[in-house]
């Protein structure tokens, strides 16, 4: 049972995904909610248990087929992408979990497509090959298409078509540069690709640099690196709450791609192609945080506050990749996990407001009462507090680490102001929010319903990790270090990747 | 043999973007399309150009490399899957929105110019 460990976070969402369509559980919803919400905790036991073997055991090889790598298919389960498997996890229960209270009645096969997008999410971090991240994608973006339009009307509509032709115009991005590098570099194993791009003749060269920057173009796109930024307000201003709190790990799963493409195949030991990526990074680093610290600024409800504040958090990430050093990739890897839990938790009480407040919805206008202002407020201050970066909370830990892991000078004349400056921004636009939110009230005495109790253990199932992630700040940030140092020592796991040698 | 291949490929690439960046969704989808065929084709040649390689072991004397067939196969079936979502997410979006601009709203026309009055009538 333990050798197949790794494979079962795929493979339990695809079972699950596929039985809650067939008659015993498809034919009710309150069966499917039940089948659903169980898949979802095994997944969440079976990435807890792998995490735990991947830390004791060292890396995981899962030979599908038994087709010895380079050649065959392979999944690779390393301290990165266990961490990030489990991060999904979570977030999907969570996301499972408000659905519960009724999101889920308003489309047909909501708990279906959201465990296929778990699966493909799950298949992302874990896939050793290149070409099998691209099949990966493409499964967690057709389940997201089918997602954004959950619940129907005109503008979820309007932003699912931009966000669908986006995708599509990237993914054929994506086929054209692994097609450039599988023609220059014969293998699309991550390990072996990394032991062969040191070998390229200057020709070869080219080609190969042309094809990984097309890669970082497609990670830009799905990770909203600034050009290739403008699609993700409106589609996840638009998407209904559970959904958009799982789309907030969708632009992690680009960084991801481009922590994994660039730091291994086009890391240290890539010759003349280093880090060809970096003077690109760097200021689309700096100016994708600018953008949205602006976008945040000009906001007009919390939902796109949200979605602005997941720019920024992709920007801080970007900023992390583009200081190279382990010390950044640790620090970076600890802001993923808090930044994607506390947007999410935002989406979602961005939502329980919005229920509460009638007509106004989340807008920040004048309005009604919320019906509940102490639960929704507190909750509201916990998640801006720890989003900003503001002592007691995990946003603090990880943005100190960041600006510690800047060593040179001009490394910290940069990255210092713009993170600083985009929190002091953060925390400018929601406390401008927030009061308006809470404290702006209207004569209107109607009350709406209160929050359900499922929308509350979802909200804060997310924003108990805040605190959490302080008080076990030191296993965490040592679990993390030790994961930066696996993703920048490739050679050391060579052995172990490839058993059978290169091609 | 290689330049007409490469040829094909930058042309369908070239009419496959040109027709994304139009304002209605048919064109859009049709270069989506086109884009897709680029790919395939372009995908297909990563393996090298060969004529009568065989792709299995002990049929032949010359080879040609079986991965990007497998490749473009798996691309085929991913864009065939993604070309029919969007065919039906464009029609739904012309039923929902009235119209079939990709922004879901027709730009503001030029004002046609005023008639010039007969005064003298």
């Amino acid at each position: 049972m333990s050798e197949h460990l790794t494979i079962l976070p795929i493979l339990l969402p695809l079972i699950g995904g596929l039985l809650l369509l067939l008659p015993p559980l498809g034919t009710n919803l309150v069966r499917q909610r039940a089948g659903a919400l169980v898949v979802a905790v095994l997944t969440l036991g079976c990435a807890i248990a792998l995490l735990l073997q991947s830390q004791q055991a060292g890396i995981q090889l899962y030979v599908l087929g038994n087709w010895q790598p380079p050649f065959g298919i392979v999944l690779v389960a390393d301290r990165l992408s266990t961490l990030l498997v489990l991060l999904t996890s979570v977030l999907g229960l969570a996301s499972l979990l408000y659905a519960s209270a009724g999101d889920d009645r308003t489309g047909a096969h909501f708990y279906p497509l959201i465990l296929l997008q778990l699966m493909g999410i799950n298949g992302a971090f874990l896939t050793g090959d290149i070409f099998n991240l691209f099949v990966f994608f493409e499964v967690l973006l057709i389940a997201s298409y089918a997602l954004l339009i959950h619940g129907g009307g005109k503008q979820k509509t309007q932003a699912g078509f931009h966000y669908v032709a986006l995708n599509l115009v990237g993914s054929s991005l994506f086929l054209f540069a692994l097609g450039i590098l599988y023609g220059t570099l014969g293998t699309l194993n991550i390990a072996d690709m990394s032991t062969k791009v040191a070998t390229l003749s200057d020709g070869e060269k080219v080609l190969a640099r042309a094809g990984g920057l097309l890669l970082l173009a497609v990670f830009g796109l799905k990770a909203a690196m600034l050009p290739l930024h403008f699609w993700l307000t409106r589609t996840y201003a638009s998407a209904c709450a559970p959904v958009a709190a799982l789309f907030a790990i969708m632009t992690k799963v680009g960084i991801y791609s481009i922590y994994r493409v660039h730091t291994v195949i086009f890391g240290a030991n890539a010759g003349d192609l280093a880090f060809m990526a970096q003077p690109w990074i760097w200021p689309l680093a700096l100016l994708t945080l600018l953008a949205g610290s602006i976008g945040a600024l000009a906001s007009p409800n919390l939902r796109e506050l949200t979605a602005n504040l997941v720019i920024v958090s992709v920007g801080t990430l970007l900023v992390s990749v583009a200081l190279q050093s382990k010390a950044a990739t640790a620090a970076g890897l600890y802001y993923l996990v808090h930044s994607t839990l506390v947007c999410a938790a935002l989406f979602m009480i961005a939502d329980l407001i919005g229920q509460q407040r009638g007509k106004a919805c989340d807008r920040f206008v004048m309005s009604r009462k919320v019906r509940q202002p102490a639960l929704l407020g507190i909750m509201f201050f916990v998640a801006a507090m720890a989003v900003a970066g503001i002592p007691p909370f995990s946003g603090f830990v990880g943005k100190v680490m960041l600006l510690q892991s800047a060593d040179s000078t001009s490394e910290m004349f940069w990255a210092w102001p713009a993170i600083l400056i985009s929190s002091l921004v953060t925390i400018v636009a929601l406390s401008r929010g927030g009061t308006t939110l809470f404290w702006r009230r209207s004569s209107d005495k109607t009350q709406a319903d209160p929050a359900s109790p499922w929308h509350i253990a979802a909200v804060v199932v997310l924003l108990a990790a805040a605190p959490l992630m302080v008080v076990l700040g030191g296993p965490i940030t040592a679990y993390t270090a030790a994961a930066a140092e696996q993703l920048h020592q490739v050679p050391a796991s060579l052995d172990l990747l490839l058993p059978g040698g290169s091609s | 043999m290689e330049a007409v291949y490469a040829i094909c490929v930058g042309l369908l690439t070239f009419s496959g973007v040109f027709l994304c960046l139009r304002g209605r969704t048919f064109p859009v989808v049709m270069g989506l399309t086109l884009l897709s065929y680029a790919v395939n084709l372009f995908l297909f040649s990563s393996g090298r150009l060969k004529l009568d390689g065989a792709a299995i072991l002990g049929t032949s004397y010359s080879y040609a490399d079986p991965l990007p067939q497998a490749l473009v196969l798996t691309a085929i079936v991913i864009g065939f899957a993604m070309t029919a979502f969007i065919v039906i997410l464009a029609m739904r979006a012309r039923a929902d929105l009235g119209n079939d601009h990709v922004d879901g709203r027709l730009p503001p026309q030029p004002e046609a110019k005023p008639r010039r009055k007969k005064e003298h009538a």
